[in-house]
C-alpha cells in the first residue's frame, strides 16, 4: 500500500512508531496530486513548498515530543472558502481570485496547532452555490469513481481530493449538503457538526445561520480524530457553543444494539432513485441485523425544506455577499463611469451566474414588500421544522434517510435547471435548517459502481452518538475498504 | 392662518467606550487614516462581529438617564445598503427590538417645563469616512470610523419650535456627558441630529407632510435650519403648493436646505436579524446594577443647587447644562464657602469670556480651585471687585493663579491710611470746585472725588477707607 491511502490513525500510528517522517506522507500525497490532479482537478492552489517545510518542521516537534496530535505531520486540504493566511483564499470566484486573507480561520489555526500539514486549497462551487463545483470559475472538478462525472458540491474538490488520496482528509463547508452530498458522491465520509460546534471564523460566509465547518474523511475513526481538533468555543464567533466537547474518540464503539432509530417516511418512496432505495433499506437491514430498533417515522414539515433554505439561506447570502463591491478588495471592473457604475460592473462581471441569482432571489425575499409572505413566514417555518426534530429526539437517538436521492450525475445535467439542482439538496437541507449533526457514511454502488450515502441525524451536541452508529455501521460492512481505480 | 410647527429628532452620540462595538480596535476620534482598523472593521470576508458588552452597559445607562423602559429582550438586525465608506454592504443596527423604548427627556423654555417623549434608542455601528484626494482625482476611504459605537436616540414629534428642540438637544448633551457615555462634540461629529419637521394650521389634530433634515453640524444650525424649514413649508402651502415628503440636505453656508436625489432616499434597507450574533438577554439584575452605579442627573443637580446654595433656578439651570461646567462649579464651591459668588462669576464674566474667545468649557485654562481662590481675595478685602475682574482676565490669559498675578502686578488693596490720606489731600487740592460743591451741600460730589482717588491708585485703594478718610477731610 501506498503511504497516500492510509488513513490518519494508520500513518499517526507509523508516524509514532518512526516507521515513516511527516516529509514521506506529505512527499506520497505531493506525487499523488502531481500524478490525478490533471484529471481530477481538485486543487486551486497547492502550497507543496510549504507543505514540505511544515513537514520537516512538524516532524522535528514529533520527535522532540513536543507535538503528539494523531493529526500532526499528516498532509491535508481545505476547501477554499476557509481563509488560510498569505495563502489565496478565492471562494472558486472571479471576485476573490486575486484575494490572500492576512489572518487565518480559527480551524486552521487549530489544525496548524495540531501539526497538520497543508497542501493547498481545493475546488468548490463559488462562493459554495451549487451541486457539483461546475459553478466554480477556475475548473471543473472530476468524480474520481467516474471522470464523466460531477463530485457533487459545493465541496467537490474536499471529497474527491480525499477519495482519490489528493490528501488525507480534508476540512469542507456545509450550507445545504455541500459537504454530505459531495462525500456521499465520492464515497467518503462526511460530518456536518451541529450549528456551534466548530467556530465559524474565517469561514467565508456563504448563509450565516446555516454554514458550519467539518471534516471529510476516508473512515469514521479519522472523522472523530479531526473532530476532537476542530471543535470548541471560539470568542471571535459568537455564534459557536459554549460547551465541554468530549473526547469523540471514545464514541468509537461497535455497537448499535438497542439503539432506537427512526427511518424518516416522507424520504423513502418516488423521490428517491430505484437503486438509491434498494442500498438504503439493505443499510436499515444491517442495522437492524446489528440490534438497532428501526422504525418509520413522519416528519411532515420536512416537506417544507427547500423553500425555507431557498428563501433564508438566498436572503442571508445576499446581504453576506454585499461586501464584494470593488471598493476595498477582490475583482474591480477596469471602466466604469461613477461609483454606482463600478458596483454594478463589478458584481455582474465578478460574479457567475449561480451567485447571481441566489442574490436576486434573496434580496428579493427581504424588501420590505415581501418580507412578511416570504422572510417572515420561512422564519416561522424553520420553527415548526426545530421543533419536530425536538419532538423526534425525544423518542429516537438517530433519525436516518439517504444523503442523496440519487448518485452522483453527469456534468451539464443540473447546472440549466436550478430548481432540480436545489430540490437534489432535499434529503440534506433539513440538518442545517435544524442546526443539527449529520454524518454520511458509504452504503453500497448502484448498477455503475457510483457511490451511494447513508444519512444519520442527531440531537444537537449528539455527534457521539452518530459516531457510534455510523462507526458501527461501517465496521460490519465493506464499503470503506472500496476505492476507486484510478491509473 | 396660524401655523404650527412639529418637529421630532434623531439623535446620534458615539459612545466613548474604550473599544469599537464589534471589534478590539481603539474607539478614538482622528488618527492617521487606517490606523485603528482591523480585518473585522474594514469589512474582510470570514471575519465575524463580536458585541462589546460595554456598549450594551453604556446604551442601558443612557435609556436609564431618559427614562426609558430596558428591553429584556433585545437583538442587533442588519440595514442592507451600499456605500465605500460601509465596508461590509450593512450596517449592523436595530430595528424590531431596541434596547430602550418609551422615555422622556424635561426641558425648560424660558421657565416653561414640558415632556419630551423618547420613542426609542437602539444601537449601532458608525461608517467610515470618504476623504476626496488633493492628489488627482480619486476618492479615499477611511475606516477609523467604521465600527465606532453609537446610540440614536428618536423622539416623538413633541416639539413645537426652534427654541424647545435646542432646549432638548442640551439637555440630551448634559444627560449624556453626566452619565459619561458620549463626549457629544459636534465639531467632531461625535452627536448628530436629523431633524424630522412638519406644519399645520394651528388646532388641526393631523400631522403635515414632514420633512427630514440632514448635515446639521452645530446647535447653531439646527436652529436656523429649523426655522428656514419651517418657512418653507408654509410659504409652500399658503402659495397652493405641496409639501413632499423628502430628505432635505442643510447647506449652513448658504443657509438653505435642499432636496436630495431620489436614489440618495427612499432606500429599502432590507433589514433582517443579524445572524452572526446571540439575541442580547438583558436581566434585572443587570439593569438595577447599572440604576444604581448612575451619577447625578442635571436635573437632580439644578435642584439641590437651589436647595443647598439657593441659587436661582435660572442659574443652577445654566450651570448643570454643561458637565464640565458644572463640575467646575462644584470643585469651586468645596474650596471656598461663598457659592453664591462661585455661580455669579461663572453666569457673568466667565460665560462671557468664553463667548468672546469662542472657548469651551472644557478649555478654562485653570482649575475651579483659582475662581475659589479669587473670591476669597475679594471676600478678604485684598483686592476689590473691579481688580478682581482684572485679575480674572489675567487668570484667562496666563493660566497662573490669582495670588501670583496680584503679587505679581502689586493688586494688593492699599490699606495704609497715611498713604491714601496723602493723595485724598491731593485730590482735594486739585479738584477745588468739587470740594466747594460738597461743601455747599452738593453730596453727589464725593462720589466723584472717590472715582478720583481710586484712578489716582490704579483702583487699589480700599474704596471704604478712601470714602471715610474723605469725608474727614472734607468735613474740616
Ligand atoms: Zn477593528
Amino acid at each position: 500500500m501506498e503511504l497516500y491511502e492510509l488513513t490518519i490513525k494508520q500513518l499517526s500510528d507509523m508516524l509514532k512508531k518512526k516507521q515513516i517522517s511527516a516529509v514521506e506522507v506529505t512527499r506520497s500525497v505531493l506525487d499523488r496530486i502531481d500524478k490525478l490532479e490533471p484529471a481530477l482537478g481538485c486543487y486551486i492552489t497547492i502550497v507543496a513548498e510549504k507543505a514540505l517545510q511544515d513537514a520537516e518542521n512538524v516532524q522535528k516537534d514529533i520527535d522532540n515530543g513536543t507535538l503528539r496530535s494523531p493529526l500532526a505531520g499528516i498532509p491535508m486540504a481545505v476547501k477554499d472558502n476557509i481563509c488560510t493566511e498569505g495563502i489565496p483564499t478565492t471562494c472558486a470566484s472571479k471576485m476573490l481570485s486575486n484575494f490572500k486573507p492576512p489572518y487565518n480561520a480559527t480551524v486552521i489555526r487549530k489544525l496548524y496547532d495540531n501539526g497538520a500539514i497543508l497542501l493547498g486549497k481545493l475546488n468548490m462551487d463559488e462562493f459554495a452555490m451549487g451541486s457539483s463545483t461546475e459553478t466554480s470559475y477556475f475548473k471543473k472538478t472530476r468524480n474520481p469513481w467516474n471522470v464523466e462525472r460531477v463530485p457533487g458540491g459545493s465541496s467537490g474538490g474536499s471529497a474527491a481530493a480525499v477519495a482519490s488520496g489528493e490528501a488525507i482528509y480534508s476540512l469542507a463547508s456545509d450550507t445545504g449538503g455541500s459537504l454530505r452530498q459531495p462525500a456521499s458522491f465520492c464515497g467518503v465520509v462526511g460530518l456536518k457538526p451541529t450549528y456551534g460546534s466548530v467556530s465559524r471564523y474565517g469561514l467565508i460566509a456563504c448563509a450565516s445561520s446555516f454554514d458550519q465547518i467539518g471534516p471529510i474523511t476516508k473512515d469514521v475513526t479519522d472523522c472523530a480524530l479531526v473532530l476532537n481538533a476542530i471543535t470548541g468555543r471560539d470568542e471571535k464567533d459568537s455564534t459557536s457553543a459554549n460547551i465541554e466537547h468530549p473526547d469523540y474518540t471514545k464514541f468509537l464503539i461497535n455497537d448499535v444494539k438497542g439503539l432506537k432509530i427512526g427511518i424518516a417516511s416522507e424520504f423513502i418512496g418516488d423521490l428517491l432513485d430505484k437503486e438509491v432505495q434498494k442500498a438504503f433499506i439493505d443499510a436499515v437491514d444491517v442495522l437492524k441485523k446489528l440490534g438497532a430498533e428501526c422504525e418509520e417515522i413522519s416528519l411532515p414539515s420536512l416537506k417544507n425544506a427547500l423553500p425555507v433554505y431557498c428563501i433564508l439561506a438566498f436572503a442571508e447570502a445576499s446581504s453576506n455577499l454585499g461586501r464584494y463591491d470593488g471598493v476595498k478588495y477582490g475583482y474591480r471592473a477596469k471602466e466604469y463611469k461613477d461609483l454606482e457604475d463600478m458596483y454594478r460592473r463589478t458584481r455582474s462581471e465578478g460574479f457567475g451566474p449561480e451567485v447571481k441569482r441566489r442574490i436576486l432571489l434573496g434580496t428579493y425575499a427581504l424588501s420590505a414588500e415581501q418580507y412578511d409572505k416570504y422572510y417572515k413566514k420561512a422564519l416561522q417555518v424553520r420553527r415548526m421544522i426545530c421543533d419536530e426534530f425536538n419532538d423526534a429526539f425525544k423518542k429516537y437517538d438517530i433519525i436516518l434517510y439517504p444523503t442523496t436521492p440519487d448518485t452522483a450525475f453527469k456534468f451539464g445535467t443540473m447546472t440549466k435547471e436550478p430548481m432540480q439542482m436545489y430540490k437534489h439538496d432535499i434529503l440534506t437541507m433539513p440538518a442545517n435548517i435544524a442546526g443539527l449533526p449529520a454524518i454520511t457514511v458509504p452504503c453500497g454502488f448502484d448498477s455503475n459502481n457510483l457511490p451511494v450515502g447513508l444519512q444519520m441525524l442527531s440531537k444537537p451536541f449528539g455527534e457521539g452518538k452518530l459516531l457510534q452508529a455510523a462507526y458501527t455501521f461501517e465496521q460490519n460492512t465493506e464499503f470503506r475498504n472500496s476505492r476507486p481505480c484510478l491509473s | 392662518m396660524d401655523y404650527e410647527v412639529v418637529i421630532g429628532l434623531e439623535v446620534h452620540a458615539e459612545l466613548s467606550t474604550n473599544s469599537k462595538i464589534f471589534c478590539s480596535c481603539i474607539n478614538e476620534f482622528g488618527g492617521d487614516p487606517n490606523t485603528h482598523c482591523c480585518p473585522g472593521c474594514s469589512g474582510m470576508p470570514g471575519v465575524l462581529p463580536v458585541m462589546n458588552k460595554s456598549v450594551i452597559e453604556y446604551a442601558i445607562k443612557a435609556g436609564l438617564a431618559m427614562n426609558c423602559t430596558i428591553s429584556k429582550f433585545t437583538r442587533m438586525d442588519r440595514k442592507n445598503y451600499f456605500y465605500p465608506d460601509l465596508p461590509g454592504a450593512y450596517q449592523i443596527s436595530q430595528h424590531k427590538y431596541p434596547i430602550c423604548r418609551n422615555g422622556y427627556i424635561e426641558i425648560d423654555v424660558n421657565g416653561k417645563k414640558k415632556p419630551i417623549r423618547i420613542h426609542h434608542i437602539h444601537m449601532e455601528e458608525d461608517a467610515g469616512k470618504l476623504i476626496h484626494s488633493d492628489y488627482g482625482t480619486g476618492t479615499l476611504v477611511d475606516y477609523n470610523r467604521a465600527g465606532t459605537p453609537l446610540i440614536e436616540i428618536v423622539t416623538e414629534p413633541d416639539m413645537r419650535s426652534a427654541e424647545e428642540a435646542r432646549a432638548f438637544l442640551e439637555k440630551l448633551k448634559a444627560i449624556l456627558q453626566f452619565i459619561d457615555v458620549s463626549d457629544c462634540k459636534m465639531q467632531e461629529g461625535s452627536l448628530r441630529a436629523d431633524v424630522n419637521l412638519s406644519v399645520r394650521p394651528k388646532g388641526q389634530e393631523e400631522f403635515g407632510v414632514r420633512t427630514e433634515m440632514k448635515n446639521l453640524n452645530s446647535f447653531k444650525a439646527i436652529v436656523r435650519a429649523i426655522e428656514y424649514e419651517a418657512k418653507r413649508q408654509i410659504e409652500e402651502i399658503e402659495s397652493g403648493g405641496v409639501v413632499y415628503r423628502e430628505t432635505r440636505r442643510w447647506d449652513d453656508n448658504k443657509g438653505i436646505s435642499y432636496a436630495m436625489r431620489d436614489k440618495e432616499q427612499a432606500e429599502d434597507y432590507r433589514y433582517f436579524p443579524e445572524p452572526d450574533l446571540p439575541p442580547i438577554i438583558i436581566d434585572s439584575e443587570w439593569i438595577e446594577r447599572i440604576r444604581s452605579s448612575l451619577p447625578e442627573l442635571p436635573d437632580a443637580r439644578k435642584e439641590r443647587y437651589v436647595r443647598e446654595f439657593s441659587l436661582p433656578e435660572y442659574d443652577a439651570n445654566i450651570l448643570t447644562s454643561s458637565k464640565v461646567l458644572s463640575d467646575f462649579f462644584e470643585k469651586a464651591v468645596q474650596h471656598s464657602n461663598n457659592a453664591k459668588a462661585v455661580s455669579n462669576w461663572i453666569m457673568g464674566d466667565l460665560l462671557r469670556i468664553l463667548k468672546e474667545r469662542e472657548m469651551e468649557a472644557e478649555e478654562i485654562p485653570f482649575p475651579a480651585e483659582h475662581l475659589a481662590s479669587l473670591i476669597s481675595l475679594i471676600d478678604k478685602g485684598i483686592i476689590s471687585g473691579s481688580i478682581a475682574k482684572k485679575v480674572f482676565v489675567k487668570m484667562f490669559d496666563t493660566g497662573k493663579d490669582p495670588e501670583t498675578i496680584v503679587k505679581e502686578e502689586g493688586l494688593q488693596v492699599v490699606a495704609d491710611e497715611n498713604a491714601i490720606r496723602k493723595i485724598v489731600l491731593e485730590v482735594m487740592e486739585n479738584n477745588p470746585g468739587s470740594v466747594a460743591d460738597y461743601k455747599g451741600g452738593k453730596t453727589k460730589a464725593l462720589g466723584f472725588l472717590v472715582g478720583q482717588v481710586m484712578k489716582a491708585t490704579k483702583g487699589k485703594a480700599d474704596p471704604k477707607l478712601v470714602n471715610k478718610l474723605l469725608i474727614e477731610e472734607l468735613s474740616k
